[in-house]
């Protein structure tokens, strides 16, 4: 009798498309009838965090909205590469404007459709940090402040990547950027007190604020879906990895998010009308090493002149996030559990 | 109807009748009356289907706008000087995107100094952007042209600006005939868009463009300007035809026939500047006035007619290019090269410095005698720029030249009390 | 005053004639020292200076009349209409107007007036009223009709009356300085 070994594949994997997963928990990118808003042939850099973003957030919102919205983008990476002149990879009526003004054009796009009785069509606007943190903030919070009809998503990778890598509010402290170099006292980027989005967004009191990484693609795609089921002024900040930007290999992408979760530097939750609805523990917690070590962006907090206090400091950082969102169980055993 | 009221209200009115689908605009005087009386129309629903938006800045208001017309809405906003260049980069980009908007421009001067009162500095500095700048003379012309500035706009898929000169014409209370509504909507069909947001047919609009075909966009935007200085006069007349009076246009021309000197100028000034003509006329000088009311696009052709049997033209501007000269000037030399015309400069009304009949009167003596110099500034205080000039060049930190210039001239008073009042 | 010009730019719309009302300090702060010009014509009219050459002044804060140049331009036959309750020998002008004809010249306690029927210091529409009487450019049906229009309901009316007031009170004045210059 020969024996052969049974291979069961445990629902609740981190892999995406899973087959023993019911319908409707399966990603939409699993689904061959999928819209394919942002359709391949973009020029997004191999393992770019926020084309993989973008594909799985808009196709979740067509899914939400029967095929029906509108983007607006800001200026920035995801502008171009998947519009390169005079190719377009948008299946979906899209609106690039402006770099700060995404959040207002979106309004205008929701007031027009208002006005014009059409119920169905949903808008989404989408900026990176830049165009979310500092150009477009004015305008963000003016559109949060009348509560429009628009859900903006920001693709937080931490920096001005389309121009050359340069530092924007988002930029953490620490990272090596153009405008931050690893020179002087405080190599990389300083420690500022950060300017936290997602907390900013809350304190507008809008219907609902979320954070996300691209290292769970599933719960991307249902905080989409849930932000279509509400109406007014939603915001989903996603942690989108730059290979080119933060120096890793492109195919530690997800990888990186995850560790960023896991380390308590990028809190994931979701809130609703300024309180934290759901949390997202984090499941194995990792030192902030872990995380940092593999991006060249904080290459020079190791090596031949490694700095422990800054590595330290960003630990505390971490820790603070832990406390404030309650990220770790207080049962030691549940780290165990795999899964 | 005929009424008296002020010519922002007046403006409101008319674009109400526009029927704008969204409104959203940002304060600034002298623009508010405008906006203020739109939106409470909105409120009380009194102009309806309209979505009305209270902005957070001049930024988002022209944003919304391109928002809104680009999912095919009418849209409308309003703003002068300082929220002009605030919105600056969103005009450009609303003129590149081909959309449709109608704004009015308040004309106000353009700091620093800050300064809330008319001049043209504003419309000047969006010149080259692309949009439609029409300039009105009295407050019917202001409301009037909202009309025709939706029509051309729509027809053309091109933005229009309507300027009109803050304070002198927003805050003036005088007659106005507002038209009806079946009139305007006789006039003005429902907006069919160029491009649109449509889930049915999805579009990427505002794609970046190489050097490849840069220039032939441009190119074809400035054809659609110069499609425009055919359109313009067109719904000029056909509003003429139905309303009876002139409105719009590209220029218009008083007493030039057989004029020797005539004075070119934009906008409200032209009344006074009218006043000062027939005055002159009636001391024996040949002196007559073209007005023009499409600055962009420049007619050309059009003030080459109007002005080509004259011997000397006087160009009175409310702006000026530091470091060179008159703009209106610019445009006009152009029209006239190969003319043996005199061209003469008058820069005036500077940050609202009031233009009066007597010194256009006198104005238009000196250029008689033929004493204009090319460029001149109407009723500049000469004897305080020197004394300004002075100061600063005796100390390095010579104070504000504001502060200076009024401290050197002291307060006014009339007549001194004997005793206390 | 913005709004006394544009109340007599109305009045003079409604009896078929062209008029222009603006103000020269359209700025947003209160308190500081306000012209506003009003033109009336029965012709179109198409100058936009500030009235250069006034045919007649109204004066509504009389704290001003020493401090700012009120009457520049003002012709010898002009009128000039102050809101004070004092006389019009009374408020130290010395020879500055011995040229003028004195019998364009009055007082009017406007404010006090409205105090009275208004139960606010508010004298546009008794200056107006004043200005009627003083001036007779306007008839007193006219500005009655536009104060009713500018100010709805019992306010209307309540300045309706104060301008009714202040006409009677001018036209008295004026019957007085008649009677004395005949003397």
């Amino acid at each position: 009798m020969t024996t052969q070994p049974v291979h069961f594949y445990q629902i609740g994997s981190f892999a995406v498309g899973n087959r023993l997963l019911s319908d409707d928990e399966r990603t939409v990118q699993s689904n061959l009838d999928r819209t394919n808003s942002i359709d391949s042939g973009h020029r997004a850099c191999q393992g770019c965090g926020e084309a993989l973003g973008a594909r799985y957030a808009l196709d979740a919102a067509m899914r939400a909205t029967n095929g029906q919205i509108v983007a607006v983008n800001a200026t920035g990476c995801l502008e171009v590469f998947s519009t390169p002149y005079p190719e377009t990879s948008w299946r979906i009526p899209w609106l690039h404007s402006l770099f700060g003004n995404a959040p207002a054009v979106a309004t205008g796009v929701a007031a027009a459709l208002r006005v014009k009785g059409n119920r169905d069509v949903r808008v989404v606007a989408q900026a990176g940090d830049g165009g979310t943190v500092d150009i477009g903030f004015g305008c963000l919070s003016g559109m949060f402040e009348r509560n429009d009809d628009v859900l903006f998503i920001c693709y937080d990778n931490e920096g001005y990547m389309n121009t050359g890598v340069q530092r924007s509010a988002a930029t953490p402290p620490a990272a090596r950027t153009a405008t931050t170099e690893v020179v002087g006292p405080e190599p990389g980027n300083i420690f500022g007190q950060g300017k936290d989005l997602p907390r900013i967004a809350m304190a507008h009191d809008i219907p609902y604020v979320a954070t996300a990484t691209v290292a769970d693609l599933h719960d991307l795609e249902r905080k989409v879906e849930r932000a279509m089921e509400l109406h007014g002024a939603r915001y989903l900040h996603v942690l989108v990895p730059c290979p080119l930007g933060w120096g890793s290999a492109s195919n530690e992408t997800i990888h990186i998010a995850r560790l960023a979760k896991e380390s308590g530097l990028f809190p994931v939750f979701e809130a609703e009308n300024g309180k934290v609805t759901s949390v997202s523990k984090i499941r194995r917690q990792v030192p902030v090493e872990d995380y940092l070590s593999i991006q060249r962006r904080f290459a020079h907090l190791f090596g031949k002149n490694p700095r422990p206090d800054v590595v330290a400091h960003i630990q505390e950082m971490a820790d603070q996030n832990i406390a404030r969102y309650g990220l770790v169980d207080e049962d030691a055993d549940s780290k165990e559990m795999a899964e | 109807m005929l009424r008296q009221i002020e010519g922002s209200r007046a403006v409101a009115e008319t674009v109400a009748l526009c029927r704008p689908e969204v409104v959203c605009a940002y304060p600034i005087s002298p623009q508010t009356h405008i906006i203020e009386a739109v939106g409470a129309m909105v409120k009380a629903g009194d102009l309806t289907p309209c979505e009305f938006i209270n902005v957070e800045s001049e930024f988002a208001a022209m944003s919304v706008a391109i928002g809104a017309s680009a999912t095919g809405a009418r849209a409308y906003t309003a703003t002068a000087s300082q929220g002009l260049l605030f919105m600056m980069e969103a005009v450009y980009n609303a003129a590149g995107l081909g959309l449709p908007i109608v704004m009015t421009l308040a004309n106000r001067a353009i700091g620093a100094p800050i300064n809330i009162w008319n001049d043209h500095s504003d419309a000047m500095a969006v010149r080259d952007s692309g949009w439609i700048q029409l300039f009105a003379e009295t407050n019917q012309e202001a409301a009037d042209l909202h009309v025709q500035a939706f029509r051309l706009a729509e027809e053309l898929s091109v933005p229009v600006m309507v300027c009109m000169d803050g304070f002198i014409l927003t805050h003036a209370v005088e007659g106005v005939d507002i038209l009806d509504q079946s009139f305007v909507d006789s006039f003005l069909p429902p907006y069919e868009p160029r491009q649109v947001l449509d889930t049915s047919d999805p579009v990427s609009i505002g794609a970046m463009v190489g050097p490849e075909a840069f220039e032939e966009v441009r190119y074809l935007a400035h054809l659609r300007q110069l499609d425009a200085l055919e359109r313009i006069p067109l719904i000029a007349k056909e509003f003429a035809e139905a309303t009876g009076r002139e409105s719009g246009g590209l220029v218009r021309s008083y007493r030039t026939d057989d004029a020797d000197i005539i004075i070119v100028a934009l906008g409200s000034v032209l009344g006074t500047i009218k006043d000062a003509v027939d005055i002159r006329r009636e001391a024996g000088e040949r002196v007559g006035v073209v007005g023009i009311t499409s600055f962009r696009p420049f007619p050309g052709r059009a003030v080459h007619e109007a002005l080509s049997h004259a011997r000397q033209v006087v160009i009175v501007e409310k702006a000026f290019s530091l470091g060179s000269g008159g703009v209106l000037s610019t445009d006009v030399a152009m029209a006239m090269q190969g003319t043996p015309l005199t061209l003469r400069t008058v820069i005036a009304g500077l940050g609202g410095r009031s233009i009066t009949r007597r010194s256009l009167e006198k104005l238009i003596e000196a250029a008689g005698r033929d004493e204009l110099e090319g460029l001149t500034f109407l009723d500049l205080d000469n004897g305080a720029v020197e004394r300004e000039r002075a100061r600063m060049s005796a100390t390095r930190r010579s104070g504000p030249s504001a502060e200076n210039l009024l401290r050197d001239r002291g307060t006014v008073s009339s007549v001194k009390a004997k005793e206390e009042v | 005053m913005v709004t006394a010009a544009e109340i007599l730019s109305v009045a003079a719309f409604g009896e078929g004639r062209h008029a222009q009302a603006f103000p020269s300090f359209g700025s947003e702060r209160t308190g500081a020292p306000v012209v506003s010009f009003c033109r009336i014509d029965d012709f179109e009219i198409r100058t936009r200076e500030p009235v250069m050459e006034p045919d007649a002044v109204i004066v509504q804060d009389v704290t001003l009349i020493h401090q700012v140049d009120l009457f520049s331009g003002l012709s010898k036959d002009g009128y000039v209409l102050v809101n004070t309750s004092r006389d019009f020998d009374e408020l130290g002008f010395g020879d500055f107007f011995s040229e003028f004809r004195p019998e364009r010249l009055v007082t009017c306690p406007a404010t006090e007036l409205a105090l009275e029927l208004l139960g606010r210091p508010l004298p546009n529409a008794a200056l107006l009223g004043g200005f009627a009487a003083l001036t007779g450019q306007i008839t007193m049906t006219a500005i009655d009709k536009a104060v009713r229009d500018r100010f709805a309901g019992p306010v209307g009316e309540r300045n309706a009356a104060a301008a009714a007031a202040a006409f009677s009170f001018v036209t008295s004045k004026e019957e007085e300085l008649a009677r004395a210059s005949s003397d």
